[in-house]
């Protein structure tokens, strides 16, 4: 017998899609601030995460999000933290100061994840961890099996 | 005589005793000369036949065997009578003599003159002798292939075996397990199956020993030496499981079984058998299964990921629902159809009331697959769903939800369409639903919400190609809303599926469009503008020039049908006009697109002579009238010129004649060249629709002003498109004058069309002592402006030199190589240099407006591959003997050169070239970078050893190029480094740490586009080598 999914009928969200390139993009004279929704991520369908949860401040170089577990005790969260993190590390530049963490009030030890994710040292420590950084990795990968 | 048998017996000797395998080829042959017959043989065999060694006997029965093998086909009935008695029985005999038996009886089976009964007799032994699953692979394949022999030659006595034969290969072949001899097996079922064979009690037995192999899990070895793929494997068992509705009672359980499987390929394979089985049950076959088939089959499509799974699944589903469907009623039974369908109703409809949850779409695609079976399943649930989903619409006020709705409704329109047209008795299944379709569609293009238009349009159309389902009065007021929403939509989606919609409802409906839409579009795009300085903003002239833009392309859009083109262009055509007199504010973009828009209508009529003659007759003359009054009085008054002799217009023009010229019948081709030499060369203005110009307009006699000399380029509409076969008058004289202008005038886009057109027409000309004379004269006049350094004209003639060259260069013209020799030499030319550079992008790049295939054009196949061939030597040579200032110019046509040939080639011309190129990336113009750099991205993508020998040199240059103060050069070298991450690991590996740095940087470029590639490319590198990456 297949699997039973845990959720088979959840509530879909439009994607906003990516960002609509215009001709100052290609005019050289023009600088380019960062903004939200340069890079989309693909949890936006479940809602997981939103443009108007992001915050990127390019002058002062802080990025923060929350994102949204689909249901309060997802076992992921951490896991979607974890990625969401390591994504934004290898994108962008040195310069940012990135805090993730979880929509205040929708996931049951909504404290110690964000603690974990916060915490410099064990976001590292998580990153030795091959197995975690293969599961980091195949969450991160953008070829489809 | 008695030499013969003294020399058989010796033959046999050393073949049995002395193991000298050659022996048998000399003993066919013998028999094959007729030097002995094969009885005499088996006297000579005698002794070792008898002996009491096994290995004796079976080299003496191998000898026998391999003879007959050979002359199988000389043997008299008598003969194989005998024979086959005497290998019945020696079954029996020793295993080592096995093999030999069986080769020999195989060789038998293809004789022709097999006795009656002989058939049956050696079938009935083999399978009482023998154990066919203890054999060796070899011996079990003999078997197979005897077996098929047989059945090929023999297919009435097997079959008076009755269900004996069945359950002979039934035993034969259980437990079978070599792929290539289950390809033999399967095909023996399949013959048992399709072709009649009784299968007796032994149904059950067959499907055992087959459908134990199923669902087919096989990899072929590495390198694959028997061919043997597990789609042939699939394919061979799905057509004997699939073959025969006795089969039904144990397939269809196995299937519901395997379904529940979590490979992926096992339900796949399962839904794809499962659809073809039932191309050949009837409803009696599969009654007691359908409620767990389509349990299952929902199941997977409700909660899969993939996209093929849910298409078998549909699949599947649609051959389910006209299996039913073919069901003969009988007046006692109820409607099998109607009662499957019930329950697929029952079990997805009321998710279609859930428009924003995830099941809507299965749902809706399950619903679509089983409407789509039948005509009748189509009824059934169109009744159902479609009043069902309008009060769904009627009932939701989110527009998302609407929208979805919508979609729904659509998917539904679509799958009906294939069904009601193969039923001639049937009347349009959608009928009894129009009034609520059409309410639906027109209440939501009159929402305020873009989304929602953008899909009811979708449907309209839809609704729009079923035929005779639309009224009149419904397409009236649906182009009463195409024509509000063209007028007062800005939403770029929005006009784009207005133009969509509109051109697929012209298609059927032209009338309506005439009386409606055109004239409503005329009135628009003529409405006096808003007086300007007169309190308008800005931002209400740019849209009002949106509203224009709009209803021009709109009009393109509907010209579908002749006669709509003959109310759509004229109106374009007055915009011409009143352009050109200055009333109605139209701007010189607003006058190109309208040009565009012509072109399109040109381009739509495809093979229409009515539109061709329409074009011929009055809208080309009247282009050209337009130029030429443009051109005569911006000489007049310089202040005031017409927007028509601006370069744009004019070569936007030029794509409008071009166009219809190509397309005209060769009769009307012939009148249109003659008119344009006439009127170009001999100021014949008479064809032209107003006689007001000056009689003595001498377009092509330079001198005068470059608002006239530059008409030229409507010459070369007019006669460069034409077909091949159509002889343009006076073509010595014409070409004299333009070889004259090119060459003499100083204004760049009339000499540059003047040597466009010289090439068109050269490249046309039959081959021959003429063209040749001609060629060889403009050669000489080109090369005597270029070789004096003081000459004014240096580059016309570099031009003409180009053009000419290009034009004599696709039709393999033996004469183009001294042209493009000359080109090569003018590379190290200080002051032409980087131009000739330049020019050979030109020379391998298709042109827009001549020298293409659409204008007819001798264009030789591959002409770039040949060119490249015959000349990147000299190229090299030239290059390392140039002076290094002019080495830029080099590296520019080299460049060009590459990046134009198809990807195969430049693999293998690459590693000749790879120092150059290598060269190229470290030169300073930005030109040259970046050419090189997009003829590096492609072959990138699978590179060849020899650029991974230079991976280090080819890393370091492109990483310097993520630097450059260009955008362009940024992107592409970020798009270089994104393609080696996918080289093969080993070597990039190396590579990672210092390329992972240096992409740090273009993370924070200034421009968004540089920055986008550069995540990406990023992205890659880090997964390049981690656990779980690749």
């Amino acid at each position: 017998m297949s699997v039973m999914l845990e959720n088979e009928n959840p509530v879909l969200f439009q994607r906003s899609g990516a960002r609509l390139w215009t001709a100052a993009d290609e005019d050289e004279g023009v600088h380019d601030p960062s903004t939200t929704g340069e890079h989309p991520l693909s949890l936006e369908e479940l809602n997981v995460v939103e443009q108007v949860r992001v915050q990127v401040n390019d002058e002062d170089s802080t990025v923060g999000i929350e994102f949204t577990p689909t249901i309060p005790h997802c076992s992921m969260a951490t896991l979607i933290g974890l990625s969401i993190k390591v994504k934004l590390l290898r994108s962008l530049p040195e310069r940012f100061k990135i805090d993730v963490h979880i929509t205040p009030g929708t996931h049951a030890s909504e404290d110690a994840v964000n603690k974990q994710l916060a915490d410099k040292e064990r976001v590292a420590a998580a990153l030795e961890n091959s197995q975690l950084l293969e599961v980091v990795n195949q969450c991160l990968s953008t070829k489809n099996p | 005589m008695a030499a013969d048998s003294a020399l058989l017996v010796s033959l046999v000797e050393e073949f049995v005793t002395g193991l000298q395998d050659s022996k048998a080829n000399d003993t066919a042959t013998g028999v094959q000369a007729k030097t002995f017959t094969i009885l005499q043989l088996v006297e000579a065999l005698g002794p070792s036949l008898t002996s009491t060694t096994p290995h004796t006997r079976a080299r003496g029965v191998q000898l026998l065997s391999l003879v007959i093998q050979q002359c199988y086909g000389d043997l008299s009935e008598s003969e194989v009578e005998v024979l086959i008695a005497f290998y019945e029985n020696r079954l029996k005999d020793h295993y080592v003599i096995i093999p030999f038996v069986l080769q020999g009886l195989k060789a038998l089976t293809k004789s022709s003159l097999l006795p009656t009964g002989s058939a049956v007799s050696m079938l009935r032994s083999l399978f009482q002798d023998t154990h066919v699953q203890s054999l060796m692979l070899a011996e079990r394949a003999t078997v197979y292939n005897m077996l098929l022999n047989l059945m090929e030659s023999r297919e009435a006595e097997l079959k008076g075996l009755g269900a004996d034969f069945v359950f002979g290969f039934v035993q034969s072949m259980d437990g079978e397990r070599d792929p290539r001899n289950l390809v033999l097996a399967f095909q023996i079922a399949n013959i048992i199956i399709h072709r009649g064979y009784d299968l007796g009690k032994f149904a059950e037995e067959l499907f055992e020993v087959t459908s134990c192999y199923f669902p087919v899990d096989f990899s072929p070895p590495p390198n694959d030496p028997h061919g043997i793929t597990q789609e042939t494997l699939i394919l061979s068992l799905r057509a004997v499981l699939a073959g025969t509705p006795r089969f039904a009672e144990f397939l269809l359980p196995l299937i519901i079984e395997k379904l529940d499987s979590d490979i992926q390929s096992a339900k796949i394979d399962s839904l794809q058998t499962l659809t073809a089985c039932l191309s050949t049950y009837e409803h009696k076959d599969l009654a007691e299964f359908l409620s767990g088939l389509w349990t299952s089959i929902r199941r997977e499509v409700f909660q899969t990921a993939s996209e093929r799974v849910e298409g078998a699944g549909l699949a599947a589903l649609t051959a389910l629902t006209s299996c039913l469907s073919r069901a003969i009623l009988s007046s006692d039974s109820e409607d099998s159809l109607n009662v499957f369908l019930d329950v697929v109703l029952k079990d997805c409809q009321h998710h279609l009331c859930e428009p924003d949850l995830k099941l809507v779409w299965p749902s809706a695609k399950l619903l679509q697959a089983a409407c789509s079976a039948s005509y009748r399943a189509s009824h059934i649930v169109a009744a159902v769903v479609i009043p069902g989903l309008v009060e769904q619409y009627n009932s939701r006020t989110q527009c998302a939800h609407r929208r979805t709705i919508l979609e729904v409704l659509q998917g539904f329109i679509h799958t009906v369409k294939n069904t009601s047209q193969s039923e001639d008795d049937g009347q349009n299944v959608l009928l009894a639903h129009r009034d609520a379709l059409c309410a639906v569609v027109f209440s939501a293009l009159a929402e305020n919400n873009s989304d929602l238009q953008v899909t009811s349009m979708r449907v309209l159309s839809a609704l729009g190609q079923q035929n005779g389902l639309l009224l009149e009065s419904d397409v009236e007021r649906a182009v009463d809303h195409l024509n509000r929403l063209i007028l007062e939509e800005d939403d770029s989606n929005v006009s784009v599926s207005v133009i969509v919609c509109a051109e697929s409802l012209s298609r059927l409906h032209p009338t309506v469009f005439i009386t409606k839409m055109v004239p409503t579009l005329k009135q628009e795009i003529f409405s006096e503008p808003m007086v300007q300085g007169d309190g308008c903003t800005p931002s209400k002239e740019s849209s009002q020039h949106a509203v224009r833009q709009r209803c021009v392309s709109a009009l393109a859009a509907v010209s579908t049908q002749p006669s709509v083109v003959r109310e759509s262009a004229p109106v374009l055509l007055e915009v011409l006009k009143s352009a050109h007199t200055g009333s109605g504010g139209f701007s010189v973009d607003e006058v190109v697109a309208v040009c565009f828009s012509l072109q399109r209508i040109a381009d739509k009529a495809l093979d229409s002579e009515e539109t061709g003659r329409f074009f011929h007759d009055i809208i080309i003359p009247r282009l050209l009238t337009l130029a030429l009054q443009a051109a005569l009085q911006g000489e007049g008054s310089p202040g005031n010129r017409s927007p028509l002799v601006e370069e744009a217009v004019l070569s936007a023009m030029v794509g409008v004649i071009s166009s219809a010229c190509a397309k005209l019948q060769p009769e009307l081709a012939g009148k249109m060249a003659s008119r344009a030499v006439s009127l170009f060369l001999e100021d014949d203005v008479s064809f032209l629709s107003d006689n007001s110009l000056p009689p003595h307009i001498q377009l092509l006699k330079q001198g005068e002003s470059w608002s006239r000399s530059q008409t030229v380029c409507l010459l070369m509409a007019c006669v460069c498109s034409l077909p091949r076969s159509v002889e343009v008058p006076q073509v010595e004289r014409l070409m004299e004058q333009l070889e004259e202008l090119s060459i003499t005038c100083g204004h760049v886009p009339s000499y540059t069309s003047a040597a466009k057109c010289y090439a068109g027409l050269v490249n046309k000309r039959p081959a021959g002592d003429s063209l040749n004379a001609l060629i060889q004269r403009s050669t000489k006049r080109v090369s005597s402006e270029l070789d004096s350094p003081a000459s004014p004209h240096r580059t016309q003639a570099f031009t003409l030199l180009l053009w000419l060259a290009k034009g004599l260069l696709l039709r393999y013209h033996p004469l183009s190589t001294a042209l493009t020799d000359k080109l090569f030499a003018l590379l190290g030319d200080p002051e032409l240099g980087p131009m000739v550079g330049d020019g050979f992008s030109l020379l391998m790049s298709d042109s827009a407006d001549v020298l293409n295939r659409g204008c007819h054009a001798d264009v030789r196949i591959m002409y770039r591959q040949r060119f490249f061939t015959e000349n990147s030597a000299k190229l090299l040579q030239g290059f390392n003997s140039a002076a290094p200032d002019t080495k830029s110019s080099y590296l520019k046509a080299l460049s060009h050169l590459v990046s134009s040939l198809p990807r195969e080639v430049q693999l293998t011309e690459l590693p000749a070239l790879l120092s150059l190129l290598l060269e190229a990336l470290s030169c300073p113009d930005q030109g040259v970078q970046l050419s090189t750099l997009s003829c590096l991205v492609p072959v990138l993508t699978e590179p060849p050893p020899a650029l991974i020998q230079q991976l280090e040199a080819l890393v370091s240059r492109v990483l310097a190029l993520t630097c450059s103060p260009t955008m362009t050069v940024r992107i592409e070298s970020l798009r270089c480094l994104h393609a080696i991450s996918r080289f093969p690991e080993h070597e990039v590996i190396p590579l990672r740490a210092r390329v992972l740095r240096a992409l740090a940087k273009p993370l924070d470029d200034r421009k968004r586009l540089v920055r986008s590639v550069a995540v990406q490319a990023r992205a890659d590198w880090f997964l390049l080598g981690s656990p779980g990456g690749r």
